[in-house]
Formats: structure tokens, C-alpha cells, sequence
């Protein structure tokens, strides 16, 4: 080995270092102040849906506490009226929790839903100071309403929302 | 033993006896036919189509009578088409094939059908996760519906029949399990078919809706979601329920239940009691339950819950620690000696009371069982035989009710009575007042309050009726304390006792004398050694008394002068009542639903109960309790475990003989089979695991003499002119500190009434629904009057526990009218 090489290795090294910063893009993304966007099928934290009308798309079936492998959905139904109705049909969830320190993303929760209302969204910010904060309740996941008299519970016109799951029209739909 | 046949069963030889439908016999040998529409409880109608299968039987030669052979073997004919199974009995040499593509072609065909208008519920139905149609569905159900899903058929959602049960006329399958359940099983025909074809419904004929107590048991036998329980509506889904074995203690029958619990966001996070289950004991109860023992059961988590313990200080009670409560008992019975009485319910269990009677014995105090009812002795001597199963009683054999209505004071005896006499069996029901078992009866023996012993009395002379019963293969007595008190039902147990043992009716399975008691465990009471008080106010006068389980300063103001003169009072109990008010320390004990131990019903059967829900605060076991109040006071009471309290009662009661709880849980195949997921669908009760209970042996049995305490009788109560003879009757919903936080029963309560005959009421110038006031003994209250005009005249009929107190026959003072007519 001659005296030279490490001088050479060294500045080989250097070398790619500089060509790197000059010529290739950047990847490193500045976060939080810069967010990557996640893929179509990236698996986060859930989001509790609501039809277009504001009502929430849950009805409390606890299909999914029942699918879930890692018993981390937690489901209590109660029921609706025309005066307080949350959502279309007699069942509405009256508590909803998740524990995201149990959760495992699987998404097995948002392939038993009958009507679509558990979806696992983007969002994978999840932090915590306290175990008791992981759990996540029907506030937190429900989805925000786009205005202000779509809020639930809310009093709707007598007979119109009887069903709780959609009704399908097309049997090969 | 009825004729045996074999036939062959999807090639697996199976003998059973003649006159079994196919499908049972499938099941027998371990072969699910599904169905819908059949129960083995219920009449074969053959209405879902559900159980086709193949049927052949052997090809007879028409001339000579004689079956064809075949290569050795009998030809067997195959019909052209499908039959049901359930309609179908078996002959011998038949031959069902359950799983050819013929039948399952057929079966499937069937849960199309049914799928064409059946709602898609599952998600929100409570019966979803333990419902027979999708069972059937995933096993015979079409991938595919080649139905036009525009064409569904849709009709009313949630209809409620009563107040109890509601109706979804979209998923109901028209099975009729619901109506045949009512005509056959508890002969109240109060369900029907309207409509025709596609429209046909179900419609409650009765008024108020669904009015039968037995209405929750059709929500266990629907196959389908489309009969629900407004109680657990959307309570929890079935798979997320634990499942613990109890014993329901709303009446002396002893009914096996399942306790479903559940953790409850609503309930703070507490694990709480969803539903109550049947549990299948078919010497017991069968497959069924009572709306009281079913709904009944929200007391145990009532707000009244007593937590912590308390002792009075300064006028007001006050928390207090265990040590500190109990000792101050203990120091304040230490000094009574003689004088402190123990005032214990037939609510507790036998360990309880078995420790109660120790300390009171020990200690030297006396031991009062809280009743109105007497002749525990009598039902321990001549009680039922070892093996009794009313369920197997029939043609042949005689029931005798007396002074008892079944039907509001022990419904499911009611049950079993009414079917043993749809079975045959001569049932005679004397009664003052007309009852719902009248229906049933062969004869029925109306006397005037007070002759009801004259009554048992003339059975043993010469009759058509005393002969029938004489001549029975086996009889059994019921007798309560309809129309009576202590000292009445006392004399009358003696007076049944006798009938029983001069016609050698007793010391025999499904023969003896039942007790119709008024709480769960009074016969348990009785074998503990405890014994009702005649005079109970003067028993409790300036004494050091220990209450458990009973509210009399509630029941009773005579009982409240009482206490209020008594030198000290302490109170055990689960609830706030009028008692513990007045008490001087009151001890939190554990609910049934929280703890261990046995009950003994009135069949004399030793049954078990298990925790299913945590313990309320600080509550402990009342034997627990017990055992620490006597420890203070220098007596040793096991007090830790309830089996070891258990041992020690069985070595030192006598009938408890040789009792283990292992035995106590001891179970055995049962027929029919139910609550399993099958697609042979029983129904939602719990099938038993947890044990049947063993029946405890009367002194009869045991070859000794019989010797039936002769008890005088008091003499006959005289009204004089404008009085009347007011006598206490027994009401299913009552306003009972049991029944009170159950806020679905409450509805069908009622106010409190009296009943008169028409003559007597218009002597008195009142109408039916009038509001008049009744007074005796220093009580009065506001009632409104029913009339009866099967009642004799001169009598007022007051309901226990409505607000009158009302212990024993008394002789009313007046009824002055209060108001006008009331609606």
C-alpha cells in the first residue's frame, strides 16, 4: 500500500459526498414542517365516516371490535330516534374506542364494516404522554361535519332514515 | 317403556322409541336436520319446509302383508318426492338420507325462498351471532339470489307487542314457534296470524299487548331476530358476552339461569348483568323462564346499593371500617344474651342462614325466619320424593293446588302444572278466588276464605274427587298462603301433610307436599333450622335484633312501632330500605349475582349459584358478615369460604345428608338438546354445565314414622256489620324491593287494589274503579276496587306488598268513598 492511497480513498469518498449534493435530488424530507404523502393503500390511524347528509355511517354493529385481532375496538350501541338520531336506522354507537397501542393497522376492521364507516386513514402522527391518551374515542375519530347544521344528534323528519345498512338495488353489485 | 324401533339414518342405525319424528331421531343419533319451524317442545306443524329430506320404507307385499326382500334384504321404497322430518314419524326398517343432493338441493331451495324478504338486519339485530337463519344460510344459502332485490317485501320495523317484546314483521319467517309456543306450552293463546300469503303477519290478540308472563321464552325459540326483548335491545352482541351459571330468586321454584355480563361504557366501566339467560334443567324449569325472573334481575345494580358499612353517631349514620361496625354489633349483642333475635328472609342462601343459626344458637338468641307462610316442618317430612320431575307426570297422577295461585305466585310450577294436565293428570285446584289454573283443572273446589282446611279435610272422605286422588298413581300437593296468614297456612300444611300420608302419597318421586313459598330459599330456612314467629312484634320488642335480608320497618308500621322499641338494631342487607334507616349499624351485603352458594327450592333441590359480576364497593358475603360479628364476639364461624360453610351444614343438618358441592354440580345429557350452535335449533337457552342440583330426601323416604305436627288453629275472624274480612293475595309484580328498579316491570305493577263481590260492593255504594280507603289494625290506604263475582261476599281481597300492609286475615274497619269514579 503507498502513501497516497488513503489520500485517494478518501477523496474517492469526498468525491461521491459532492456529487450526491450536486447532481442528485434530495430525499430527506424537512418534517413536521414538510409532510410526505402517503401511498392510495397506506394504513393510519381510523376515521369514523359520515354519509354526505352529516349522519354518521356507523350504526354500532361491533363487527369490527369482532374482526379485530388484537381486541383493541371497543363498541356500545344504543339506540336512535327521530329526535336524536346519529345515524340512519335504530342502532347507533354510543361509545367507540380504539386503543392504538394495541392496534396493529390490519385493517380487518374496515373490511367487516357493512356500511363503510371505519376507514383507515392517513394520518400515522400518533403520540403519546399518558397509555390512558392512546385510547381513542368516538370524538376524536369521527370524521368533522363540512357545516354546522349537519352535527349529530340532530332531530330529522319521522320515517325517513329507518334502514341501517344502505340498501343494495343491483344483487350483482 | 313404549315400543322401540331401528331405522337407518344416513346409513347409522339408530333405535328409538315409536312415535319419534324423524328429526329428533336424527338428533338422537347425532344427525343436525335443519329446521326452523319444529321444536321438540312444541306440536310438529310442518310450516318452513326446511327439513326435507329422503324418506323410504320397507315395500310391504299387498297381498300378503309381508315385507318384499331384495338379495337378502328388505326392498325399501323411496318416496317420489321430499318429506318433512319433523312431521314425519319413524317406522321400523325406514330409511332417511339427509345429505343426498335430492334433499340438499331441497334445502336449499327453502333458504332461497326464505332470503327473498328477509331483511339484511344481521349487523344491527340482537339475535345476530346466535340466530339459526344464518346458521342455515352459511351451510344451504345461495352464493348467489337470483331474486330481484327491488321485489323485497317490506313491512313494519320494531312493533313492540307489549311492553316487553317487539315485533320486526320483516324478519319474521312465519315459523309460529312464537304462536304455538303460547297455545301449547302456556296456554295463553295471545299471538296470532293476520293476514294471508305473503302479508302474513303476527299480531298480539290480547289486551294490554302480549300479556302473558311467560313472553320472553318466545324470544328464545324465534329462529330469526323479528322477536326481541325491549330489556337487552341493542345491549351487546351475543359472541361479547360472558357467560355465568346463577339461580333465579324471584320464587321458590328455583329457575336454572345464565347471567350474560358484560363491561359497560354506560355503567362507568363496571362489568354488569346484560340479560338473564334460561339454563336448561329439565327436572326444573325445562327450557323456560318467567318475564320476572328474566327482567327482574336490575335490583342487584340499583343506586340504592349499600357499599360501605355504617353505625349511627350523633343521630345520623356514618361510614364506618368493618372492624369498627362489626365489633360495635358485637359488644351490643354480647350484652343482650338472651335477648337478641336474628330476623332473617328465605332471600339468603343456606350457607347464610346456616351461619345465622349457629351464632344464634351459640350465642344463645334466638333464630326468626321474616315469612307469612308456615310448614317448612311439614315439607321436609312428606316433601316431594328424590327424582320428583313434574315434567313427567301425566295420565294417572293427581296435582292438588290449594290456597295458591300459581300463575302470580310461582309461574313456572303454573307451567308444568297446566301441561302435566294437558298430559292426563287429574288436577284439582281449590282456591277461594278464581285463578288461571281453573282453566286446566278437572274439578275445582271453590270455599269461602277460611275453610280451606275443612276442604283438604272433606278429600278424605268420600268423594268423586278424594277418590281420584286417592286412587292416583302419584300425587302432589301445592299449598300456599293465598287468603292466609302464618298460623292459617301452618295448619293447613299439616292438614295437606295428613291427606298425603293417609293416601301413602308421599316418601315417592312425584308424590308429596310443595310449599309455594314467598322467597327463594324459605324451604332452605326451614332445613336450617329456622322458624317463623306468630308474634313477631313482641318477639322484637326491646331486644338486640339482627335483621338480614328483610325490610319489615317497609313492610309493615306495626313491625316499625316495634323496632323503634327495640334496644338495638342491626341491619344486613344488599338495598337501602325503611329498615336500614332506623338501624343502629347497617352491614353492606354481597348480591347474589356477586358470590357463591346454594339455595334450596321448594321442591326441596339444592341448587348452586356462581359469582358473575364484581363485588359493589365494600359489600361481603352475609355468611361472611356473620362470621365476623360472632368472631367479635368470642364465637368461631368459618367465615372465609362458602364451601367449607357448606361441609359443616351438611354434617350438622340431617336432610342435607351426605351433600358435596361437586355433586351439587353433577350434570347429565338432557333431552331435548338445546343451545348449541347447531343447525338443529333448540333455542337461546344455555345448555347446563354448571349442574343440575340434587334433590334433598324427606323423612319418608327414610322408612321413619311420620309424625305430622298438629297446629292449633286460630279461631275464625268474625267482621261485624259494615266490616269486612280483609285477607292478603299474592301478585307477580308487586312493588317488592326486588321488583322495583326493573323500570320495564314497573308498567305492568299497577296500582293497588281491592277486590270485592259485586254484593258486597254495592252494599258499600263503590264501583269498580272507585278510589276508597281501607283501614285496619291502625293502617290505612287509598286502593281501587275491582270487582269479582267469583269471590264470596263479605271479603276484600288486598294484594301483598302494594302498599297495604297486609301480613294475615284481618278484619277491615270501613271503606268510605274518597273520590268520584276514577277512569
Amino acid at each position: 500500500m503507498g502513501v497516497f492511497d488513503p489520500i485517494i480513498e478518501l477523496s474517492k469518498g469526498l468525491g461521491e459526498v459532492l456529487r450526491s449534493f450536486l447532481f442528485e435530488p434530495t430525499v430527506t424530507v424537512q418534517y413536521p414542517e414538510e409532510k410526505r404523502t402517503v401511498r392510495p393503500r397506506f394504513r393510519g390511524r381510523h376515521v369514523l365516516k359520515r354519509y354526505d347528509n352529516g349522519l354518521e355511517k356507523c350504526i354500532g354493529c361491533s363487527l369490527c371490535a369482532a374482526a379485530c385481532p388484537a381486541d383493541a375496538i371497543f363498541v356500545e350501541a344504543s339506540e336512535n330516534t327521530d329526535e336524536k338520531r346519529f345515524s340512519p336506522g335504530q342502532r347507533y354507537a354510543s361509545t367507540y374506542e380504539i386503543n392504538m397501542l394495541r392496534c396493529i393497522y390490519c385493517g380487518f376492521c374496515e373490511d367487516a364494516c357493512p356500511t363503510e364507516a371505519i376507514v383507515l386513514g392517513d394520518n400515522y402522527e400518533l403520540s403519546f404522554t399518558d397509555r390512558r391518551d392512546a385510547i381513542y374515542t368516538k370524538d376524536s375519530l369521527l370524521e368533522s361535519v363540512p357545516s354546522g347544521d349537519m352535527l349529530t344528534p340532530r332531530k330529522v323528519d319521522v320515517g325517513v332514515f329507518v334502514r341501517s345498512v344502505p340498501e343494495m338495488k343491483d344483487p350483482t353489485d | 317403556m313404549s315400543k322401540q324401533v331401528t331405522i337407518t339414518i344416513d346409513g347409522k342405525q339408530v333405535t328409538v322409541p315409536e312415535g319419534t319424528l324423524i328429526a329428533d331421531a336424527a338428533k338422537m343419533a347425532g344427525i343436525d336436520i335443519p329446521v326452523f319451524c319444529h321444536h321438540p317442545k312444541l306440536e310438529p306443524v310442518g310450516m318452513c319446509r326446511m327439513c326435507l329430506v329422503e324418506v323410504g320404507r320397507p315395500m310391504l307385499d299387498r297381498a300378503t302383508g309381508q315385507v318384499v326382500m331384495e338379495n337378502g334384504l328388505p326392498k325399501i321404497q323411496f318416496m317420489p318426492k321430499l318429506e318433512t322430518a319433523c312431521t314425519n314419524r319413524v317406522s321400523d326398517g325406514m330409511v332417511v338420507m339427509t345429505t343426498t343432493d335430492k334433499a340438499v338441493d331441497g334445502q336449499k331451495g327453502t333458504v332461497e325462498f326464505l332470503l327473498t324478504s328477509h331483511p339484511l338486519d344481521c349487523p344491527v339485530c340482537d339475535k345476530g351471532g346466535e340466530c339459526p337463519l344464518q346458521n342455515l344460510t352459511m351451510a344451504f344459502g345461495p352464493g348467489q339470489s337470483r331474486f330481484n332485490y327491488d321485489e323485497k317485501n317490506h313491512l313494519e320495523k320494531m312493533v313492540p307487542l307489549g311492553e316487553l317484546i317487539s315485533l320486526d314483521r320483516e324478519r319474521c319467517i312465519q315459523c309460529a314457534r312464537c304462536i304455538r309456543f303460547q297455545d301449547e306450552v302456556a296456554g295463553e293463546a295471545v299471538l296470532g296470524f293476520d293476514e294471508r300469503g305473503r302479508n302474513t303477519q303476527i299480531i298480539t290478540l290480547s289486551d294490554p299487548g302480549f300479556d302473558s308472563v311467560f313472553s320472553g321464552n318466545t324470544t328464545d325459540i324465534c329462529p330469526v331476530g323479528a322477536l326481541t326483548t325491549a330489556d337487552f335491545r341493542f345491549g351487546a352482541r351475543p359472541w361479547e358476552l360472558d357467560a355465568e351459571a346463577s339461580i333465579c330468586t324471584q320464587c321458590p321454584v328455583g329457575c336454572n339461569t345464565t347471567l350474560n355480563t358484560r363491561r359497560e361504557a354506560k355503567a362507568g366501566g363496571d362489568v354488569v348483568i346484560k340479560r338473564v339467560m334460561p339454563r336448561q334443567n329439565e327436572e326444573v324449569n325445562e327450557i323456560w323462564l318467567c318475564d320476572k325472573g328474566r327482567f327482574a334481575y336490575h335490583y342487584t345494580e340499583s343506586k340504592k346499593r349499600l357499599v360501605k358499612p355504617l353505625v349511627r353517631k350523633d343521630e345520623k349514620l356514618a361510614r364506618a371500617s368493618w372492624d369498627a361496625a362489626t365489633k360495635f354489633a358485637a359488644e351490643n349483642f354480647s350484652k343482650a344474651k338472651k335477648d337478641m333475635v336474628i330476623l332473617a328472609s328465605g332471600r339468603l342462601a343456606n350457607e347464610d342462614l346456616f351461619n345465622l343459626k349457629s351464632l344464634a344458637d351459640t350465642a344463645g338468641g334466638t333464630a326468626i325466619l321474616y315469612s307469612d307462610m308456615g310448614g317448612g316442618d311439614v315439607t321436609a317430612m312428606v316433601g316431594v320424593g328424590q327424582g320428583t320431575n313434574i315434567g313427567k307426570m301425566g295420565k294417572g297422577d293427581a296435582i292438588l293446588v290449594v290456597a295458591s295461585d300459581l300463575y302470580e305466585e310461582a309461574p313456572i310450577w303454573w307451567l308444568r302444572v297446566k301441561q302435566a294436565a294437558d298430559r292426563g293428570a287429574t288436577l284439582i285446584v281449590a282456591n277461594p278466588c278464581q285463578t288461571k289454573l281453573d282453566k286446566f283443572a278437572k274439578f275445582v273446589i271453590r270455599y269461602a276464605y277460611g275453610d280451606e282446611v275443612k276442604t283438604i279435610n272433606d278429600l278424605s272422605k268420600k268423594s268423586k274427587i278424594s277418590d281420584e286422588f286417592a286412587k292416583a298413581k302419584n300425587a302432589i300437593v301445592f299449598y300456599g298462603n293465598e287468603g292466609l296468614g302464618l298460623n292459617g297456612s301452618s295448619v293447613l300444611a299439616s292438614a295437606c301433610g295428613e291427606l298425603l300420608k293417609e293416601t301413602e302419597h308421599i316418601g315417592k318421586p312425584n308424590n308429596g307436599l310443595v310449599g309455594v313459598w314467598q322467597r327463594v330459599n324459605e324451604q332452605g330456612a326451614w332445613e336450617v333450622g329456622f322458624r317463623p314467629e306468630p308474634d313477631l312484634e313482641k318477639a322484637l320488642k326491646g331486644k338486640s335484633v339482627y335483621i338480614v335480608g328483610a325490610d319489615p320497618v317497609g313492610d309493615s308500621p306495626a313491625l316499625a312501632k316495634a323496632l323503634k322499641g327495640a334496644k338495638f338494631v342491626a341491619v344486613q342487607d344488599i338495598l337501602e330500605t325503611a329498615t336500614t334507616e332506623i338501624a343502629d349499624v347497617v352491614f353492606p351485603a354481597q348480591a347474589y349475582t356477586e358470590r357463591e352458594g346454594t339455595f334450596t327450592s321448594g321442591e326441596r333441590r339444592v341448587q348452586r349459584f356462581y359469582a358473575a359480576v364484581p363485588v359493589k364497593g365494600d359489600a361481603r358475603p352475609d355468611f361472611a358478615i356473620t362470621s365476623q360479628i360472632a368472631r367479635q364476639m368470642g364465637i368461631i364461624l368459618e367465615g372465609t369460604s362458602v364451601s367449607v360453610v357448606f361441609d359443616i351444614l351438611v354434617n350438622s343438618v340431617e336432610s342435607f345428608n351426605e351433600l358435596t358441592y361437586e355433586r351439587l354440580a353433577e350434570t347429565h345429557g338432557q333431552w331435548p338438546i338445546v343451545g348449541r350452535g347447531d343447525l338443529y335449533y333448540g333455542g337461546t337457552t344455555y345448555e347446563n354445565t354448571q349442574g343440575l342440583g340434587v334433590q334433598l330426601g324427606s323423612l319418608a323416604e327414610t322408612g321413619k314414622t311420620v309424625h305430622i305436627p298438629k297446629v292449633r288453629k286460630e279461631a275464625a275472624l268474625r267482621p261485624k256489620e259494615k266490616e269486612l274480612l280483609a285477607v292478603p293475595v299474592n301478585k307477580l309484580y308487586d312493588r317488592g324491593v326486588t321488583i322495583n328498579p326493573a323500570q320495564l316491570l314497573n308498567q305492568r305493577v299497577g296500582e293497588a287494589t281491592v277486590t270485592l263481590h259485586p254484593d258486597t260492593a254495592e252494599n258499600l255504594g263503590v264501583e269498580a274503579g272507585a278510589r276508597v280507603k281501607i283501614s285496619f289494625d291502625g293502617i290505612s290506604g287509598e286502593v281501587v276496587v275491582k270487582i269479582d263475582d267469583t269471590i264470596s261476599t263479605g271479603v276484600a281481597l288486598v294484594p301483598r306488598s302494594m302498599g297495604i300492609a297486609i301480613r294475615e286475615p284481618v278484619v277491615a274497619r270501613v271503606l268510605s268513598r274518597v273520590e268520584g269514579k276514577v277512569k
